[in-house]
């Protein structure tokens, strides 16, 4: 378990070494730059003109359909994963499993095919 | 020193979690969502389960975050507008609030572990040193658990076509180029041949 741990270490030490680094950047930003704000130098800036209206715009509920469909592939792979780490210890029963599974999820991505889900427009 | 990684990790889950809750910009909220996926992933570590950990990273904040984000700007929340009436509907959510907490409470104070727990798990973890533990989850998964795994399949299944039922919209009038019929198309419908009388104009 140690030894295991010990294995995450430099990844540990990475971590704090980013959050060190973005610490810095920050801080020093606002110690080392001059500042003199007034409201037009903090105001945002949209190329000159005064924004239009709110970021947070109504985009299009199709958007959400393609992550939808990404996430579900993606759990699919992560499946894999374990499966092909031990696929020599688990046998034909394993692999027919799997075999089964992906084939659960084929007729899935028949069905998203032939609907045009795919397809944007 | 694993202590101090545990009650770091756990204390930023924590803190990153009250800041879910609290934060006024539900974009801020998905943000330290993401924190505290982060955080959980590190105990997960801690625990010796790296593909739990590493799962963790890939799904949930790679995807079911971004998910998230989707929600909450589809949603079109407005903090300022959301907060009219608070004062109005405040003694009904506090009424809800302490009727949950209440019966969590009475769950969590008549909880107890069976003594002989141990025992009876169906499939103990080796020890890390034996077997990885991805592939101790694989060792099992699809053999001994494998109604289990099928069913995790059909709900993929049901999570696809039920996102695609709801979402998915044939829209009328749109020029799509089909190379079938492209490819298909008689050679009379494309090319005449004219004959043009020398000097003369078609």
């Amino acid at each position: 378990m140690d030894e295991l741990l010990r294995e995450y270490l430099p990844i540990l030490v990475f971590i704090g070494v980013a959050l060190g680094m973005a610490g810095v950047m920050v801080v020093a930003s606002y110690v080392v730059a001059r500042q003199n704000p007034d409201t037009e130098k903090v105001s945002a800036y949209e190329c000159g003109f005064d924004p239009f209206d709110d970021a947070r715009a109504r985009f299009e509920v199709r958007f959400y359909l393609v992550s939808i469909l990404f996430i579900i592939f993606d759990l699919e792979a992560a499946f894999l994963f374990p499966w092909a780490v031990v696929l020599n210890r688990i046998g034909i029963f394993g692999l027919a499993s799997m075999l089964v599974f992906l084939g659960v999820l084929t007729v899935g991505f028949i069905y998203e095919w032939r609907k045009g889900a795919l397809e944007w427009e | 020193m694993t202590a101090f990684v545990f009650y770091l990790f756990a204390a930023l889950a924590i803190a990153s979690g009250a800041m879910v809750v609290t934060a006024r910009n539900p974009v801020h909220s998905v943000l330290f969502l993401i924190l505290t996926f982060f955080n959980v992933a590190g105990l997960f570590i801690l625990l010796g389960a790296e593909f739990v950990a590493m799962i963790m990273v890939i799904v949930y904040v790679g995807a079911v975050a971004v998910l998230f984000l989707f929600v909450v700007m589809m949603l079109d929340i407005h903090a300022v507008t959301l907060r009219e009436g608070f004062t109005k509907i405040l003694p009904v959510g506090a009424v809800v609030a302490l009727v949950l907490f209440v019966e969590l409470a009475l769950v969590f104070g008549t909880w107890l572990m069976a003594p002989d727990l141990d025992a009876v798990r169906g499939a103990p973890t080796p020890a890390v040193g034996e077997l990885s533990n991805t592939q101790a989850i694989g060792a099992v998964l699809y053999t001994d658990y494998v109604y289990l795994f099928q069913l995790a399949g059909i709900v993929l299944l049901v999570g696809m076509i039920g996102s695609i039922m709801l979402t998915l919209r044939a829209r009328v009038g749109v020029k799509r180029q089909n190379p079938r019929t492209q490819a298909n198309r008689p050679l009379e419908d494309c090319i005449e041949v004219k004959k043009v009388a020398t000097g003369k104009g078609v």
